[in-house]
């Protein structure tokens, strides 16, 4: 099969590679990726052939696919690859494009528990776990989900029913504030 | 030998006996640690989805208190905390304009001073083998381990810089230390999920599922861990995973440290083996 390659189609590769330093357009399509990848069997885009959306430019089916929130970063992929592309900070500009992009998220849940993460984060300087794991359930609408295991927890001491809230918060805040405000000034 | 210790928000609270047997490992071996104090959240998990400065943001914040600390070298038992660190301190490194942009961030110059270290790294090779054979009082004589080592002790390389990535041994190395016996198996750095396990909790228990039918079908009395996610995902869902897939392990998942610990003569409460799910005092019975 003949396909023809237009100039700008690198573009996306290009970008990316700006964000990351990984140049996806060295991808030849072994697939030792896919085939050493945990979460493929959930994909619906596997590893390589997301290599391959970008390379053509396929630009809104990679920022809307589901690879990268299915990707659990255990960099099995990245170890593997002939090319040396360090594949999981592909990824990691991926989801923070589609993120700031305002794409919509296909594993929902998965949105849910960075959202709610980095709020206990941003809130006491430090995560707090059981806070954390309510709260994902009442997003997940689910507030039973494993109900049976924080009384189980909670008898072996691994779960503190408040927060530890760091002590110079302020500091924290700031930091949050700063990233945001010098994001905001590069867009 | 002292160190910055940096806990990490797990084990404050889900991995508190890996705090604690670590604190106690260390005591018997003479390494001295020093909290960094009112240390924040590294950001893992989820700060590198969202927002590249903030995933290097968040951790540079404890590296420049280990300066502030005058000391040069910090430890992270969680390996997920330590690999945020790593990155921390190697991306300022090589691009100048992400660590200018940090410092900004954080109204606070970073030198780059500081070397972060494994756990196991350290036990292996600033204490020794050698040491540590000395110190065992309570050898685990007849214990077969399955160490699992999981994604980011080894992985990626040139990030982790420890060990055979595919079939790595150092926690074989110090579990044959202190007188148990390791199993070979497949397993070793299989991913358990992470945090998928709150997030999609069937997705994880697949993963989670294969973990435990290679630790059984080798043999072994029990699996060590060395990271606080590895150790919940293997250890808290066993009866879920039994519901799911028809097989009960009842497999203790114990933190390395809380093994060294008891072969040194720690106490059971001083390494925290009450806090673990499965009920690791069978196994460990005739120790
Ligand atoms: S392992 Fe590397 S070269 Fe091979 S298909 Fe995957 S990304 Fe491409
Ligand atoms: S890092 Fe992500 S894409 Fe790569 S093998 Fe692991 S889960 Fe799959």
């Amino acid at each position: 099969m003949k396909v023809a390659v237009k100039e700008d189609t690198t573009a996306f590769a290009k970008e990316i590679q700006q964000k990351c330093g990984q140049d996806v357009l060295t991808c030849y399509q072994c697939r030792k990726c896919t085939m050493g990848c945990p979460m493929a069997f959930k994909m619906k885009m596997k590893v390589n052939e997301l290599m391959r959306a970008i390379q053509l430019g396929l630009r809104e089916e990679v920022l809307s696919s589901d690879t990268m929130w299915w990707c659990v970063s255990c960099e099995t992929c990245a170890t593997r690859c002939p090319q040396d592309i360090e594949i999981v900070e592909v990824m990691d500009v991926l989801r923070e494009m589609a993120f700031k992009e305002g794409y919509y998220i296909p594993v929902e849940s998965i949105e849910a528990f960075h959202k709610v993460f980095l709020r206990s984060v941003e809130a006491y300087g430090r995560l707090y776990e059981m806070g954390f794991a309510m709260d994902l359930n009442l997003q997940l609408k689910d507030p039973l989900k494993d109900a049976d295991l924080g009384p189980v927890m909670f008898a072996k001491g691994k779960l503190k029913l408040l927060p530890h809230k760091v002590k110079d918060l302020k500091s924290v805040k700031k930091l949050f504030e700063n990233v945001r405000k010098l994001e905001e000034s590069r867009v | 030998m002292k160190y910055a210790y940096y806990p990490g928000c797990s084990l404050e609270s889900s991995a508190k006996e890996y705090d604690l047997s670590i604190r106690a490992c260390c005591q018997y071996t003479g390494v001295e640690l020093i909290e960094v104090p009112d240390w924040i959240c590294c950001g893992a998990s989820s700060a590198h989805a969202t927002s590249h400065l903030l995933s290097i943001a968040l951790p540079a914040k404890t590296l420049v208190q280990t300066e502030k600390m005058g000391l040069h070298q910090i430890i992270a038992p969680c390996i997920a905390c330590l690999t945020r660190l790593k990155v921390a301190d190697m991306e300022m490194e090589e691009k100048e304009d992400l660590k200018k942009d940090v410092e900004t961030v954080l109204e606070s110059p970073y030198k780059g001073s500081v070397r972060v270290r494994n756990v196991l790294d350290v036990f292996l090779n600033d204490v020794g083998l050698e040491k540590i054979r000395k110190t065992v009082t309570t050898p685990l004589t007849g214990l077969k381990v399955a160490c699992y080592y999981g994604c980011l002790l080894t992985r990626p390389p040139h990030i982790a810089q420890f060990d055979d990535v595919e079939n790595p041994h150092s926690m074989d190395d110090l579990m044959r230390a202190i007188g148990a016996e390791t199993v070979d198996w497949s397993f070793k750095t299989d991913c358990c999920g992470v945090s998928m396990s709150l997030a999609e909790t069937d997705t994880a228990l697949v993963l989670t599922n294969k973990i435990l039918e290679g630790a059984k079908d080798a043999g072994a009395d029990c699996v060590a861990v060395a990271c606080p996610l590895c150790q919940s995902n293997l250890d808290l869902r066993q009866k879920a995973i039994g519901n799911k897939f028809g097989v009960f392990y009842d497999m203790p998942i114990l933190y390395f440290s809380q093994l060294m610990g008891l072969a040194f003569g720690a106490t059971t409460m001083d390494v925290g083996l009450e806090k673990v799910i499965v009920d690791p005092f069978p196994v460990l019975g005739a120790i």
